[in-house]
């Protein structure tokens, strides 16, 4: 069947939308391929703004080996924003790839990442304007398979009745196998259809696929079991885990879209996965063990993807960057590579200590320097400590003097409220620590036009962390206690002028946490707020509690339960959670422990990194056949012999 | 290329500028950018067939050199046509006045060019915009050097299609051919009933007498 590109019809209605040229593709090292020579055909979707789905990594790295594969064809697809879906409607303009602008419903797999749970309307609208059915069950063989990955198929419940399939883990190599499998389906004739495709997927026991299990309930509306409903369907659905960074090197040809995105810049991790152990933050205990990217293969990418971009700026990506066992001489050696072409360096996430400073003062040699950002997370040392983020204050107050006094002028702290255990006085701790930040800047720096920004986000209980089990803290006790301390800086007359304070209100933590913890329940209430038109719930100019709200509890009361059964609630040991059947390596036991330590207060228990402290059982390796894999090589980064220097 | 804005356009030539590794300029100061200068940039939402910058390289470099490396990184829809040493005087100095299309999908062409003629014969046709310096009222007429409505073509013969041409002399505020088409919507209630399709052929010198754009690279002292 000869599929045609939309373009045409397209093209009349973008006249009369915002930014129209986030529509049209054409991105340097984006990929056409032919339709008909492909004989598996992937629709890759970032369920938000395309500014904001263009730069994701996932999405790249999945594109580039899909379409590196011989008969295989990616193609890429985003939200549209509400005015130009309104005119698709109108028109008959189906959901389309940027690529070669086909229409989705055409492509044999849906792939969707998310990335956070606030994509969900958006994926129904893309479904609805593709004219896939938003329910799996009501599909048909003509329909595309939607499979979602990303952190938020950690827990897929919410929107399980949506997708036909979900995967856990790192993409690259179950992207492919699930490849070959339909490209073997389909050569065979599709024996069994649609069922009898994801019943080849399922019994590989690397893919979920929601309608094979049966859910029941207790009485009180907690969960009695997930049954797994035909044969051939494991219990559990194990996650995926990359072992070699080296031999993936992707992105190699990063997408460089004409329009502008939310990174402009060229990212490469340099590493997957983070043993900390801080026990709010699902990345960290999705993504163990840390594997590493050799020094090597870090410096090749760099300059192969500078290369095929012009990007101007290098990001080193990973939960914790500074970590790298030789973040130094990476640092350094591309410093050193790239002087004088003005090519800035970046690290998202910076540790609180002095070597970090240097490390700073190294990657903004060839640009700019704006500010430097450290995550206590904490207010009070109690407060770092159950959430095993272990930094005493004279860390912090070393690190960030040692900042001001080599030439940074602006410092940002991140925080969380709303914590386990936490009291208003932990929060109020936070302000006691800006301007002690501030009182140690001045003195050593003897200026006083050093400031010090308080950023705060409203913390949300996660699936597959220590903290899944807790009752999350209600929104308005969180803006309540931010707002006693905004209060109490601003009363401050001697520091609180040098000291900013952000926060966004606590509202959407509430939807975030329904969202995280959710069960199949859930999916009537996000169908709701989707049908009375939520949309781009990520974005607080089109983001609504109240629909929200109103929508949860008309479509959760026949079940017995409510927003607050959801979110506020804390769960027993014994609890069946709604992704205890998804297996991300973590033993039960040792996250509840973990959580049991937690509660210690002042005396809860550390726990260290096991990158440099014996193994101590978190489950995952064994479980998952992996180990911990970090340098250092002990190799450096030579100088390249062809830089274009400006 | 049509819907990319200036911006969009700015950051993708200083991208291939360094895809292609040719030694740019950069300013001085706290965040050093590429000496580029850009002149006349055709609004968003329109195509151009003709658009011009200059370029300061830290290196002599034979232009061809420099068009052949830099067409390369270009994404794709944008070519890079010529290039030529600077000479004297700036580069604005060399583009007065562009060469308009303007096609008019679902607009007669009799009915268009009645249009034309209204707007032609009158002595000022002011219309308004709201410019970066808030809501402002100029003149349309006295800009444009000419315009004319062109016989059409067999493709277009079956449905009422269009097509303006018009050369329009750069003034301050622009003239853009937006504010030409409220001009003649003005002056003779041209109403387009779906958006029209602008793209500029040319930029250059106008000759007042001739009314020929000439191309502003023309090869005069280009061997320094
Ligand atoms: S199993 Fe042991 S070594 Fe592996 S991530 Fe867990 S604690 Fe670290």
């Amino acid at each position: 069947m000869p599929v045609e590109s939309i373009f045409g019809r397209l093209e009349e209605l973008l006249p009369r939308v915002a930014k129209p040229i986030q529509y049209v593709g054409g991105e340097l090292n984006s990929v056409v391929k032919e339709w008909d020579a492909a004989e598996v055909r992937w629709a890759l979707m970032y369920p938000d703004a395309y500014e904001v789905g263009v730069p994701n990594q996932g999405i790249q790295i999945l594109y580039e080996v899909l379409n590196e594969r011989e008969g295989v064809l990616a193609e890429r697809t985003y939200a549209v924003w509400p005015d130009l879906e309104a005119l698709m409607r109108e028109h008959g303009v189906p959901q389309f790839t940027v690529d070669a602008h086909r229409p989705v419903g055409a492509f044999d797999v849906l792939g969707v990442s998310f990335a956070t749970e606030m994509g969900y309307t958006n994926l129904l609208t893309a479904l609805d304007l593709a004219g896939v059915p938003l329910h799996a069950a009501d599909r048909t063989d003509e329909h595309p398979v939607v499979l979602a990955g990303g952190h938020s198929a950690f827990n897929p419940e919410p929107v399980a009745d949506f997708l036909d399939a979900t995967v856990l883990g790192d993409g690259e190599e179950i992207a492919l196998a699930v490849t070959e499998l339909i490209r073997e389906w389909k050569r065979e004739g599709r024996p069994g259809g649609r069922d009898g495709l994801l019943e080849r997927l399922a019994a590989t026991g690397g893919v979920y696929v929601p309608k094979f299990y049966d859910v029941s309930y207790h009485p009180d509306g907690r969960i009695a079991a997930y049954t797994p409903n035909r044969p051939g369907v494991p219990w559990r659905v194990a996650k995926h885990t990359v072992m070699d960074l080296d031999a993936w090197p992707y992105p190699k040809r990063p997408l460089v879209p004409l329009a502008e995105s939310v990174h402009e810049r060229y990212s490469v991790e340099i590493f997957r996965g983070c043993t900390r152990g801080c026990r709010f933050c699902q990345a960290g205990m999705i993504t163990r063990p840390v594997r590493e990217r050799s020094l090597t293969t870090v410096g090749d990418m760099v300059e192969q993807g500078l290369k095929a971009s012009g990007f101007q700026e290098v990001g080193l990506l990973s939960l914790s960057s500074a970590d790298h066992s030789e973040i130094g001489d990476i640092a350094k050696g591309l410093a050193d590579r790239y002087e004088g072409t003005n090519t800035g360096l970046s690290l998202p996430s910076t540790r609180v200590d002095a070597f970090n400073i240097d490390l700073a003062n190294e990657l903004t040699r060839n640009g700019r320097r704006s500010g430097l950002t450290f995550a206590p997370e904490g207010g009070s040392e109690r407060m770092r400590r159950v959430i095993n983020k272990m930094v005493t204050e004279d860390d912090l107050i070393r690190t960030v003097t040692a900042a001001y006094a080599a030439g940074w002028r602006q410092v940002k702290l991140y925080f969380m409220c709303g914590l386990p255990t936490e009291t208003d006085d932990d929060v109020l701790q936070i302000g006691r620590l800006a301007t002690e930040v501030i009182r140690a800047g001045r003195e050593v720096t003897g200026r006083r036009d050093i400031r010090c920004t308080v950023s705060i986000g409203g913390f949300v209980p996660k699936p597959q962390t220590p903290f899944q089990w807790v009752g999350q803290t209600h929104h308005t006790v969180v803006d309540a206690r931010l707002r006693k301390l905004r209060d109490t800086l601003r009363a401050d007359k001697q520091y609180g002028r040098a000291i900013g304070f952000r926060y966004h209100d606590g509202e959407p933590s509430t939807i975030e946490g329904l969202l995280s913890r959710g069960d199949r329940r859930v999916g009537a209430v996000i169908e709701a707020v989707w049908a009375d038109g939520g949309r781009f719930d990520g974005w607080s100019e089109h983001f609504s509690y109240q629909r929200w709200h109103d929508c949860a509890e008309r479509a959760l009361a026949p079940h017995g339960v409510d927003l607050d059964w959801f979110t506020t609630r804390e769960r027993e040991r014994d609890e069946v959670l709604p992704w205890d059947h998804l297996d991300a390596g973590l033993d039960r036991d040792w996250l509840w422990q973990d959580w049991q330590d937690a509660l210690h207060g002042e005396d809860a228990v550390e726990v260290d990194d096991c990158r440099w402290t014996p193994c101590y059982d978190c489950g995952v390796c064994p479980s998952m056949g992996t180990e911990i894999q970090i340098g250092p090589t002990g190799r450096k980064l030579l100088p390249l012999s062809v830089v274009g220097k400006g | 290329m049509r819907f990319a804005s200036h911006r969009d356009i700015a950051r993708a030539l200083e991208r291939a500028l360094r895809r292609a590794g040719l030694p740019v300029a950069y300013s001085a100061g706290f965040s050093p950018h590429p000496k580029i200068s850009y002149a006349g940039a055709a609004p968003t939402g329109v195509a151009s067939e003709a658009e011009y910058f200059e370029l300061t390289l830290s290196a002599d470099l034979p232009p061809e050199t420099v068009r052949a490396a830099l067409d390369d990184s270009m994404p794709e829809g944008i070519d890079v046509l010529d290039a030529v040493f600077a000479g004297e005087g700036s580069l604005a100095d060399r583009l007065t006045a562009s060469d308009w299309r303007i096609e008019l999908p679902g607009v007669d062409a009799e009915r268009a060019g009645t249009a034309a003629a209204a707007f032609l014969a009158a002595d000022t046709v002011e219309v308004e915009r709201l410019t970066k310096k808030g809501r402002r009222r100029f003149d349309t007429r006295a800009a444009v050097a000419h315009l004319r409505v062109e016989p059409a073509g067999t493709r277009e013969a079956q449905s009422a299609y269009a097509i303006i041409r018009m050369v329009v002399r750069h003034t301050t505020p622009a003239v853009r051919p937006d504010d030409v088409l409220t001009g003649l919507h003005q002056v003779a209630g041209l109403a387009p009933p779906s958006p029209p399709l602008v793209t500029r052929l040319a930029q250059g010198p106008l000759d007042e007498a001739s009314g020929v754009i000439a191309n502003p690279l023309a090869r005069e002292g280009q061997d320094r």
